[in-house]
């Protein structure tokens, strides 16, 4: 014999040592990546998510000497490079934010009366108005233009004095209050004169036909008189409310559509404010001209906005109030770009809100007194500027990317701008720049279990049923083929079972709706009746049919019944519902009917169920050992009762199981419900009316969302909500099947 | 047992059959019998809508009168219904019959280009005599749809070769032989616009590219500009000839024409450039009919979709989907059988590989739509747009990975897939009995070497199930890949003659997208309809052969490995 070592040399036996050692390590480091790249999803979605709910935060620039008055007006131009400050007196200037350095100086007041009051058109507008002592009122205009000479950004600054060549007279007296609003339209001026109260004009812009000229057309506005001051004046968008509170906390709400019919018809709204009494302290449109906000000096924080009333036409309603912990606000910055707004407490503290998620992000003191300090927020809401008193140019980098989502604004009901009531609704975006994303699950929530209701309505009486019979009562033969036919449904790609439904099922129903109806009612009647008339045949022809082959001899009877039912369509339509069922489901019910409907949708997805529930059930009822049926049977239970009382109960966890991941399938699934519905976002029942389910909201808006914008994130957080709940159905489902494959394996 | 057989104990009658629960069963008889007829309806609605679409139908000419005017209607009818009185009024129709329900035609008259409408609904009362004349011909077009009418004359470069004063025959017979050279040279068209003009354009991207790449390396010195710019004269003077030869080939066909008159007598002269073909239906027999039959087939298998899809063929759609699932099983494969070996066989089993079984099992639940958002944030944006940050740099700011694409869709199936193939192998390898590997180790084997040459062979069943589940599940999936990759038109395949011939950075067609896309988003649904069944059979048929094929080779294998498992 020879020795080993001539079969198994030693370098041999250690590359063989060595390779095995390789592929130990290879194997688990790459089955343990596998299985961490799949773990992965839940974390990265998880990642993706989390910036929604952090607050904001704010990093402290370096503060530059500022020598000038602090400003009555103080702009960031888009950059947050170059700043624009208009003292009280009228003298502007531009000037570098980073260094303070002056740019360019202007004089607004000319040669005109003195300056006597400042106001900003709205938050993200260029415009401004100056009040003189004469009653005059004058306009500028600021902007900057980009070049890049040499490949560097350089901004030049740019004013513009609109309706310069326009006498703009309010009155005699100084004007110590003014909003103003300028649109395609008309121009409104609204001002308050020392001595003679509210005055306004409305410029309405004309254009020639034949020159193509446009003239303005003045018209004076007459308007209320009011007791008490006035502390601050806005024109509200559409410049059709003007809103006046006085240093006491009261409002007056004008109706500037009816100003011709003076006096006290022209008031829409009067009241207090605050209901903690207390003076104002400071106020502020929000962004889009609809909300007003203010702050009492008891440290108060509202928001109001005109509401439709069905008694009184409107109302100025407090829509929510902000916990400001006890800080007096004494100035507040609306963001340029969306519904949230920064406040300056009187001594220094800064608070960030958002008023749609109702959410205040940030809270602390950074040393820039609201009470003495003029302030401005960056058109990109990235950046404050602040001037105080004591003659210093502070700067902040505000880091607050996705202030406009809570969980109150995913779930709750919320009080959108011009909505009469709080609701839950969801639209992510519209054509315009001020406009209140509405970012509620709630409607595709409900959507999504709306369509899983309907689709288990239709999926799990068939499924279940049609697994008891294969599993107990069909002949096995028979069973082979039936149970892969079954499942073969499972492979067919629900982009076609979608395309069936929306092009096919839904036309076909909406024509055929009262057969639909009739086959629900035929159906098991007809079945019924086949089956005591069979049970009457005599034993010889009975007997010609195998055991277990019922289902096959009832596909006959099926394929009948349902031509019968769509068959007597017309005939039952034209008896019952005078020819037209949808219309009368409309005209006598006062039902909405969608020819995309959750009916369709049900039954669409219903067959796209099917297979999965009827597979799980149907093991589980075929794998309930067989001797304690036939102990049933023995002692003298008919074959139904074994079933219901020996086999089911045994079985039943299974089932429950099947119809967990029937259910967890039906709620993720997206392109049934994207085809077959019309992917509204309602909450309504209604068998009747579509829906829109997360699912096929993310497939429809994802693609179009701005890679790591708020709405964005919102789509993925809508993935992470299906992620959790199919993973929390299949869990249970899993964990009751596995305690199902203990207790079999005990009997 | 047989159901008949229970109520005799209880005796005849309503009541004790009842009671015996008989008609219990019978129920749940009749919901598998509809489960059955739901699928076997579902299959047959679907293979009669999609094969009729190619069959040449007879083309019906009528007398019309409706909104007030008669009108000669020539076309296809495509869909009949009955609509009842009541909505008809209310519609606001006058009806001459008094009865409940009237008949409704929907008449494909084609020429878009003609009339305002190309399909239009009719009521039967409305219509007259229906001829079918054999000199009716349908022209299938480039552009505008199929055009219905008689052909009146024909002409080359205004110079007239025939018309209807001469024999029928010749006339047709110089319309096809003018279209068969018009195809002929659209052809050669197609070759060089689409194979070199498209290559060339191709070498001057890569140029173009490298240019910038040199740039950014700061090696673009002037030796480097002459090559390049010599290189760019080339593809200059290159792209200038075949651009020449292409406008010649244009020309050749340019003046030929056909005149054809309208159902309304209109009479026409259209170019026979845009003709795709032309036959006359009513003058078929079942013969010619079944040849048109085939060759409208084919062209569906293997041509290119035009107008905006709603017609011609899906052959790129079903090159992207079968390429696709290639891919994606070539990825999923390996990396679903490693994770499996290693949780079946290297991995200690306790709490943690349970909860991770677990946890697997349910991701195999998980919508598609979320591996789809995963697909697009992690794959495309992160990891596609770092690839593009340290590869593509020259391409920038346009994306080569960083934007959806074939790789990234077919790795988001791959995920989606990776839990059924790792299931189903593991469930292959926990049934291949202990004392085979325990032989193969006493006969001295290391693990390695058992795993290797006993384990995997006799687990490959089980992967090949797992892969076919896995196709199945991949060949239909539509909505994640709506996200990461697919598109309704792609200018090219993902799979050419240009280096580096597959390019995973493209979008690509889909045949499930592609019946979403022209079912649902296609401006003209009634003119699409036909396709998209036609479509929605090829990808059953498609998915049932890459299953058929799975099986088959299982099988194979499964025989292979008999013997060892008993």
């Amino acid at each position: 014999m020879s020795k080993l070592s001539e079969y198994a040399p030693a370098h041999r036996a250690r590359l063989r040592h060595t390779k095995d050692r390789l592929a130990t390590a290879g194997i688990t480091a790459g089955g343990a990546g596998v299985l961490l790249a799949i773990l992965l999803i839940f974390f990265y979605l998880l990642y993706e998510v989390v910036p929604l709910f952090s607050g904001a935060g704010i990093e402290a620039g370096e503060r530059t000497p500022w020598n000038g008055p602090v400003p009555a007006y103080l702009a960031v131009e888009e950059q947050g490079e170059v700043g624009f400050a208009v003292a009280p007196d009228g003298a502007a200037r531009f000037f570098d934010i980073a260094s303070g350095a002056v740019i360019e100086t202007l004089d607004l007041a000319g040669d005109r009366a003195a300056v006597t009051v400042v106001a900003a058109e709205a938050p993200q507008s260029r415009l401004l108005a100056l009040g003189h002592a004469d009653g005059g009122v004058s306009l500028a205009r600021h902007d900057y233009k980009l070049s890049y000479p040499g490949g560097e950004r350089e901004i030049t600054p740019e004013l513009s004095r609109p309706y310069a060549d326009q006498a703009l007279s309010l009155g005699r007296g100084a004007v110590t209050a003014l909003a103003v609003s300028d649109t395609e339209d008309a121009l409104v001026v609204v001002g308050e004169v020392a001595g003679e109260g509210l005055r306004g004009t409305r410029f309405r812009r004309q254009e020639s036909f034949l020159t193509g000229e446009t003239t303005l057309e003045e018209e004076a506005l007459v308007l209320p008189t009011l007791a008490g001051d006035t502390a601050a004046l806005f024109i509200g968008s559409g410049q059709r409310w003007l809103y006046r509170i006085d240093s006491a906390g009261d409002f007056t709400v004008v109706d500037l559509q009816r100003s011709g019919a003076a006096g006290a018809l022209a008031i829409a709204a009067t009241g207090k404010l605050f209901e903690g009494g207390g003076g104002l302290s400071t106020s502020a449109m929000l962004l889009g001209g609809i909300s007003l906000l203010a702050a009492s000096d008891r440290g108060e924080l509202v928001q109001y906005f005109m509401v439709r009333d069905e008694q009184s036409g409107h109302r100025f309603h407090r829509v929510r109030d902000f916990d400001t912990r006890g800080v007096v606000v004494a100035r507040i910055l609306p963001e340029h770009r969306r519904k949230g707004f920064l406040a300056l407490g009187r001594d220094g503290e800064l608070q960030i809100y958002h008023t749609t998620a109702h959410r205040r992000l940030y809270s602390r003191e950074v040393g820039a007194p609201g009470r003495e300090g003029a302030a401005a927020i960056a058109p990109r809401g990235d950046a404050l500027i602040y001037i105080g008193g004591d003659g210093q140019l502070a700067h902040w980098a505000v880091d607050n990317e996705h202030p406009d989502v809570s969980w109150s604004a995913l779930w709750d009901e919320v009080w959108y701008e011009s909505y009469d009531e709080p609701a839950h609704i969801w639209q992510s975006s519209a054509s315009n720049n001020d406009f209140e994303p509405k970012y509620s699950f709630a409607p595709l929530a409900f959507g999504t279990l709306k369509a899983a209701f309907y689709t288990m309505l239709i999926a799990a009486p068939l499924a279940i049923c049609g697994a008891i019979y294969t599993a107990y009562f069909m002949a096995p033969a028979l069973r082979r083929k039936i149970k892969p036919m079954i499942e073969l449904m499972e492979a067919l790609p629900t982009v076609i079972l979608g395309f069936l439904a929306g092009l096919w099922l839904a036309p076909f129903i909406e024509d055929k709706l009262t057969g639909v109806f009739a086959l629900l009612v035929f159906m098991p009647l007809g079945i019924l009746s086949f089956a005591f008339a069979f049970s009457r045949l005599p034993v010889m022809l009975r007997r010609r049919v195998p055991e277990g082959w019922d289902a096959a001899i009832l596909l006959p009877v099926v394929v009948l019944i349902g031509y019968l039912s769509f068959a007597a369509n017309d005939p039952l339509e034209l008896a019952l519902f005078g020819g037209d069922m949808r219309l009368w489901i409309t005209r006598e019910l006062g039902i909405s009917f969608d020819q995309r409907n959750s009916l369709v949708v049900g039954i669409a997805m219903g067959m796209a169920v099917i297979p999965t529930i009827f597979s799980i059930a149907e093991d589980a009822i075929f794998s309930v050992p067989r001797h304690l049926s036939d102990g049933s049977l023995a002692l003298g239970a008919t074959p139904w009762q074994t079933l219901v009382g020996v086999v089911l109960p045994t079985a039943s966890p299974g089932i429950f199981s099947g119809l967990m991941i029937g259910l967890g399938r039906a709620v993720g699934e997206t392109m049934i419900v994207l085809m077959a519905t019309g992917n509204t976002p309602i909450m309504d029942a209604n068998i009747f009316e579509g829906m829109r389910t997360l699912s096929a909201n993310i497939a429809v808006e994802v693609p179009e969302a701005e890679v790591d914008s708020t709405h964005y994130r919102v789509l993925f957080l809508a993935a992470f909500v299906l992620l959790l709940f199919t993973f929390v159905f299949n869990t249970i489902a899993e964990l009751v099947r596995q305690r199902l494959r203990v207790k079999y394996g005990s009997l | 047992m047989a159901i008949a057989d229970i109520h005799e104990r209880g005796g005849r009658g309503l009541l004790p059959w009842i009671k015996s629960g008989e008609p219990m069963i019978w129920l749940n008889a009749a919901a598998v019998s509809l489960s059955v007829v739901a699928v076997l309806g579902l299959l047959f609605l679907l293979a009669v809508r999609g094969f009729s679409h190619f069959w040449p139908r007879d083309v019906m000419l009528v007398n019309a009168t409706y909104q007030g005017q008669e009108r000669v209607l020539l076309g296809e009818v495509v869909e009949q219904v009955q609509v009842s009185g009541e909505q008809l009024r209310e519609a606001g129709f006058e009806l001459a019959g008094a009865g409940p329900f009237y008949g409704r035609s929907l008449i494909k008259q084609g020429n878009r280009d003609f009339f305002p409408s190309d399909f239009v609904w009719v009521l039967d009362e409305q219509l007259g005599e229906r001829r079918y004349p054999a000199h009716v011909m349908v022209v299938e077009r480039l552009e505008w749809g199929n055009f219905y009418g008689t052909l009146i004359s024909v002409s080359r470069d205004g110079e007239l070769l025939a018309d209807a004063s001469g024999e029928p025959a010749a006339l047709w017979r110089a319309f096809q032989d003018l279209i068969d050279e018009t195809l002929a040279v659209r052809e050669q068209i197609g070759d060089i616009e689409r194979g070199e003009i498209g290559a060339n354009n191709y070498q001057m991207e890569r140029l173009r590219l490298r240019e910038r790449s040199l740039e950014l390396e700061g090696a673009l010195d002037t030796a480097a500009q002459a090559e390049l710019a010599a290189e760019r004269a080339a593809l200059d003077v290159r792209y200038a000839a075949l651009q020449e030869a292409l406008y010649a080939l244009y020309d050749s066909v340019d003046g030929f024409t056909y005149g054809a008159r309208l159902a309304d007598g209109r009479e026409v002269e259209l170019p026979v450039s845009k003709v795709v073909r032309a036959f006359r239906p009513n003058a078929m027999d079942t013969a010619d009919k079944a040849w048109m039959y085939l060759k409208k087939l084919w062209e569906f298998l293997s041509a290119e979709p035009r107008e905006a899809n709603t017609e011609g063929g899906v052959f790129p759609a079903m090159f992207g989907t079968v390429l696709m699932v290639i891919l994606m099983s070539i990825m999923v494969t390996p990396f679903g059988v490693v994770a499996a070996v290693y949780l079946r066989e290297y991995a200690r089993q306790g709490f943690v590989t349970r909860t991770i079984r677990v946890a697997v099992n349910n991701l195999a639940g998980v919508p598609s739509i979320v591996y789809g958002v995963f697909g697009l944030g992690f794959f495309v944006y992160f990891v596609g747009g770092e690839i593009d940050q340290l590869l593509f740099r020259e391409a920038l700011p346009s994306p080569t990975f960083g934007t959806p694409g074939l790789m990234w869709a077919s790795l988001t199936l791959a995920l989606l897939t990776l839990p059924v193939v790792i299931v189903a192998t593991e469930e292959g390898l926990a049934r291949i009995p202990k004392s085979i590997r325990e032989g193969s180790l006493a006969l001295g084997a290391t693990r390695a070497e058992t795993l290797w040459r006993v384990v995997l062979p006799m687990a490959s069943p089980a992967m090949m199930t797992g892969l076919i589940l896995a196709v199945a599940r991949a060949a239909g999936e539509v909505a994640p890949l709506m996200l990461v990759g697919v598109v309704k038109l792609a200018p090219t395949l993902p799979l050419d003659g240009n280096y580096p011939y597959l390019h995973l950075d493209q979008k690509f067609m889909h045949l499930g997208f592609h019946i979403y896309d022209v079912g649902f988003q296609s401006p003209n649904v009634e003119a699409a309809r036909p396709l998209v069944y036609a479509t929605a059979l090829l990808l059953v048929i498609l998915i049932a052969l890459l299953n058929f094929t799975a099986v088959h080779l299982r099988n194979r294998l499964r025989e292979r490995y008999k013997s060892l498992e008993n």
